[in-house]
């Protein structure tokens, strides 16, 4: 695997030649199939982290037959250490409710709603007032949908698509079982498309610039840019929009503070670079996958402590409904705090090792899967740290 | 419907579409092991016991959740299957209150079961049960434990699904998510309708009915004490699962005997109240009618609901308090028992009714609190000193080191121990309604109800709500106003029925005249006291037992029991008379919300 080098680019805040009611309009002159096709061809994943092809989506979305379709888009932006979606939102709303009108189109749909993270409801004076501008020039062009908010209350599984349709329909959330799939049955049990606001502007910006353009950037698995929220020991803390497909050392080179031991790629539910991994691990789909979130450590940070934060946020904010989230989680914790008092063997790691494969095959939701990414990372890297 | 065909443990199952996984296992006897799912309730696919290999699939699935799909292969028996269970289970058994050998459930606890059958021995992970957890022990009827709860949901999809009460939920997320009332506040002091249907469906002891039963040996003990029990309807058909029986076996002759073994003084029939009940509300319900038909009284209510179920009732004064006047004033049979024990039976017997421990073995939790409820004193005595369980009272059995199996059979004592098939099917629901019937119709018109072999079939059966329409032909000069009426009745089953039927009623929408309301599924025979496990098969299997000892007994109409008769004359003189009135009527009262 060959990784490209790293390069900034600018699809998502630059705003010249980009007017995002011009862009639906765009997609009307188009057919909705060519719409779909082209969200195909492009070859975007969705930028939530779980990566699955977008244009599938609306494909799957857009052969339904339904009398109410919706789609929403995903402002649950609750990983530790993402905060891009809240800076799209402020600067570029726009360019999100085009995406998702676009989808609209495509799919069928008259409904479409921002479920919005409770943390970010200082943003809803402002949308609300440019949704109900874009609202307008949509009934303007002849395209009948529009948009409105839900607003979230801050648990962290609501991003998790099927527990943010129990939260929205008024019910605890808590993910549900899979399949149906949201594109046959979702929001209060209609086809639903849900994708993240990075993604719903990135398919505003391939109609606008056309497959082509956005093909060229990127490698083959992961096609175009993606916005990283960059934080922890670097002096470049913030919102970075990069080409896909670097790897970790050119990012630590580019945004570390010359000591970075490790990068938490992918935030809490991601991976764990070590410093002697950094030249081989490519960020992107044929690497690690990630939604934005890169948190950089330094040699003064203790990756027990690390690890440990980790763990207690999940063991928080899973919904505890699941057995290997719910006890997994509390688990990992119990035993690590034990190994490093000493009252456990070291070897004990590795039967947590073990138990993280089965909370990964195991658990309801990608909430309990994912736990055991920065875990079997961090102990396998930095064992030594876990034990004294 | 459309067929499906997919692979299971490379067998080949064909099955409808919509059916889980579970179900096409089931199909070709393979045995998934479940611990969340339950067949009366909806899917959940929580605790994630049950998961499968699907090719094609990187994680494993919730077999109980997932629908079969044309071409599926799935593999149930591999060692990521056999490992992720043993972990999941074990993880099951890290946050549990361990202690088995002192549970009310121990042998019968679907955790236990689980961690033998994958030899959770030594559990490999630390124990994270929290700390200081206090049993609320708040209730006259459950009592809540949350150190052995696993969290599966049951309680709360029962509470929610099936009885529409919602008393339980789930609050808090992740490490602190439990099981819990509104504002946590103690289960005495919520909607709690108390049915204990939640007990039934719970696969470990984390919810239990309040035991009374080392009070009752306590009483039998003392020789200053005269104990009297009496049995309701549907704990003969149920009672022999716990003693080695199959499912829907009659154990009458054999629980009296083993109750006598046990030592009571006397041991009486709950059927003979029941038959009771039926003069008693019967004539409440012919007294309505006239009063609503011929002196057009408008404050009448109508329809008459039945009110033997205190978790009916119960839920009645929680959600529908402006509606309670349409509640037959009559006592449920156990009450009625109670306060006839202390007077009539007392008199008759020559005993001091302050000596007397009348203890009612029921199907049911809600009898509990109902036994306890103020106002049950209209003997100068509590009615009723205990309310145990069928549960209760197979435990005591086995206490005794009974060999229930070879037991002789006995009938009951008299006085208050005769009945009939009327008095059975009380068990069963649709069975008030249909002896209510058979006693009506024949004061009514002199005739029998026109049935074949007085079994009212259209009142049968496991539908959620019943209806029946019986027009009145040839009424007696004194019912004449009845000449040609049509009577309409329902039966509702199950608190999500009641409240269909409740929601008619406050509309004023409601087509009937007399509606029976059994608050738990299937009737007193899905009680919440009832043998565990319960499912829609065995709730059948009871029933067809309580119809077939109906058909067994020589006098099947209330009205025919020589001992009703006998105490109207000697003691109650009249229905609805003065001392009916004192004894067995009462009253009801709005209870908060939540």
């Amino acid at each position: 695997m060959v990784s490209k080098k790293l390069q900034r680019v600018d699809f998502i805040f630059d705003c010249a030649g980009c007017e995002p009611i011009e862009v639906v309009k765009k997609a009307l002159k188009m057919t909705r199939e060519e719409v779909v096709s082209s969200i195909i061809e492009s070859g975007l994943k969705g930028r939530g982290g779980a990566g699955f092809p977008t244009g599938m989506k609306w494909k799957f979305a857009k052969d339904e037959v339904a009398d109410t379709k919706y789609v929403i888009c995903n402002a649950d932006e609750g990983e530790p250490g993402t905060f891009k979606d809240r800076e799209i939102l402020d600067v570029v709303p726009n360019k999100v409710l085009s995406g998702m009108a676009i989808c609209a189109y495509a799919i069928g749909s008259k409904e479409g709603i921002i479920y919005l993270r409770g943390e970010y409801n200082f943003l809803l004076k402002k949308l609300n007032a440019q949704i109900d501008e874009f609202n307008n020039s949509l009934s303007k062009i002849g395209l009948d949908f529009a948009v409105s908010i839900r607003s979230g209350s801050g648990a962290y599984i609501c991003g998790e698509e099927t527990a943010l349709f129990e939260s929205m329909e008024g019910r605890r959330g808590e993910p549900r079982n899979k399949p149906p799939f949201p594109t046959k049955s979702g929001y209060n049990g209609k086809p639903t498309v849900i994708n993240n606001v990075e993604t719903l502007v990135y398919t505003a910006m391939i109609i606008n610039m056309g497959v082509d353009e956005f093909k060229a950037v990127g490698t083959m698995d992961s096609r175009g840019s993606k916005v990283f929220s960059v934080s922890g020991d670097t002096p470049k803390a913030g919102i970075h929009e990069l080409e896909l497909g670097l790897n970790v050392a050119d990012f630590v080179e580019e945004f570390g503070d010359g000591d970075t031991k490790a990068v938490q790629v992918g935030g809490a539910s991601g991976h764990c670079v070590p410093r002697k991994l950094f030249k081989e691990t490519i960020i992107g789909f044929e690497g690690i996958p990630t939604g934005g979130s890169m948190m950089i450590f330094n040699s003064t940070r203790s990756m027990f402590n690390v690890l440990n934060d980790y763990l207690e946020f999940f063991a928080e904010e899973s919904c505890g409904q699941c057995t290997p989230c719910r006890i997994g989680t509390q688990q990992l914790i119990k035993g690590i705090e034990h190994v490093k008092k000493g009252q456990m063997p070291s070897e004990y790691l590795d039967q947590l090792i073990k138990l993280t494969e089965t909370m990964k095959i195991a658990s309801k939701c990608g909430l309990g899967q994912s736990v055991a990414n920065s875990f079997s990372s961090i102990v396998t890297n930095f064992r030594e740290e876990m034990i004294y | 419907m459309s067929k499906i065909k997919l692979t299971i443990d490379g067998k080949k199952v064909q099955i409808e579409q919509g059916k889980t996984i579970l179900d096409a296992a089931k199909k070709i006897n393979v045995k998934i092991p479940t611990l969340c799912y339950h067949e009366d309730l909806c899917v959940a696919g929580n605790c994630r016991v049950c998961v499968v290999e699907v090719a094609g699939s990187r994680a494993l699935q919730a077999s109980c959740a997932i629908p079969a799909q044309d071409g599926m292969e799935v593999r149930t028996n591999t060692p990521k299957v056999r490992n992720a269970r043993k972990d999941i289970i074990a993880m099951l058994v890290s946050e549990h209150n361990t202690q088995c050998t002192t549970c009310y459930r121990s042998t019968n606890c679907e955790l236990q079961t689980l961690s033998a059958e994958f030899n959770i021995d030594n559990n490999r992970y630390l124990s994270i049960l929290k700390p200081n957890i206090e049993v609320d022990r708040s209730s006259w009827s459950i009592e809540k434990d949350d150190s052995k709860c696993v969290r599966c949901q049951r309680c709360v999809r029962t509470c929610s699904e099936l009885q529409h009460v919602n008393a339980l939920t789930v609050s808090h997320k992740g490490k602190d998510m439990k099981i819990s009332t509104f504002h946590d506040l103690p289960l005495k002091d919520v909607v709690c309708t108390n049915c204990g249907q939640c007990v039934n469906r719970c696969p470990t002891g984390a919810l239990t009915e309040r035991r009374y039963f080392d009070e009752v040996w306590e009483a039998i003990g003392d020789p200053t004490k005269h104990v009297v029990m009496n049995t309701a309807p549907s704990v003969r058909v149920a009672l022999g699962e716990m003693l080695g029986y199959p499912v829907g076996t009659r154990v009458t002759g054999k629980m009296v005997t083993a109750m006598r073994r046990l030592g009571v003084d006397s041991v009486l029939d709950t059927d003979f109240s029941a038959d009771l009940t039926i003069i008693e509300e019967g004539t409440e319900l012919l007294v309505r009618l006239k009063k609503a038909l011929v002196d057009k009284d408008d404050t009448i209510k109508l329809p008459l609901l039945t009110s033997c179920s205190p978790g009916w009732v119960k839920f009645c004064e929680h959600l529908y308090p402006e509606h309670l006047g349409h509640l037959s004033t009559c006592k449920s049979p156990q009450q009625m028992f109670g306060a006839l024990t202390k007077t009539y039976y007392a008199d008759k017997k020559g005993i001091d009714p302050k000596d007397i421990v009348s203890v009612a073995i029921m199907p049911c939790a809600a009898k509990k609190f109902e036994a306890n409820r103020g106002e049950m004193k209209d003997s100068g005595f509590q009615d009723i000193d205990a309310g145990l369980t069928t549960r209760e009272l197979g435990h005591m059995i086995k206490q005794t080191g009974l060999n229930f199996l070879e037991l002789e059979e006995s009938s009951y004592d008299s006085i208050m121990g005769e009945s009939t098939g009327a008095g059975v099917i009380f068990g069963a629901t649709g069975g008030v309604m249909e002896a209510a019937l058979r006693t009506a119709y024949e004061i009514v018109t002199g005739k029998e109800v026109p049935f074949e072999n007085l079994n009212i079939i259209p009142v049968r059966g496991m539908e959620g709500i019943k209806e029946a329409a019986i027009k009145i032909e040839g009424a007696l000069p004194e019912w004449s106003f009845l000449e040609g009426v049509e009577m309409k009745v329902a039966v509702a089953h199950g608190l999500i029925n009641a409240r269909i039927i409740m929601d008619q009623i406050a509309a004023g929408e409601s087509p009937y005249h007399f509606i029976e309301v059994m608050a738990c599924p299937g009737g007193c025979i899905g009680g919440g006291g009832q043998p565990i496990p319960t499912n829609e098969a065995i709730r059948k299997a009871r029933v067809a037992a309580i119809y077939e000892e109906d058909m067994n007994m020589n006098l099947r109409k209330s009205h025919d029991n020589p001992a009703i008769k006998t105490i109207y004359k000697d003691f109650l003189k009249e229905p609805l008379s003065h001392v009916s009135h004192n004894l067995l009527h009462t009253t009801y009262r709005k209870r908060q919300h939540y």
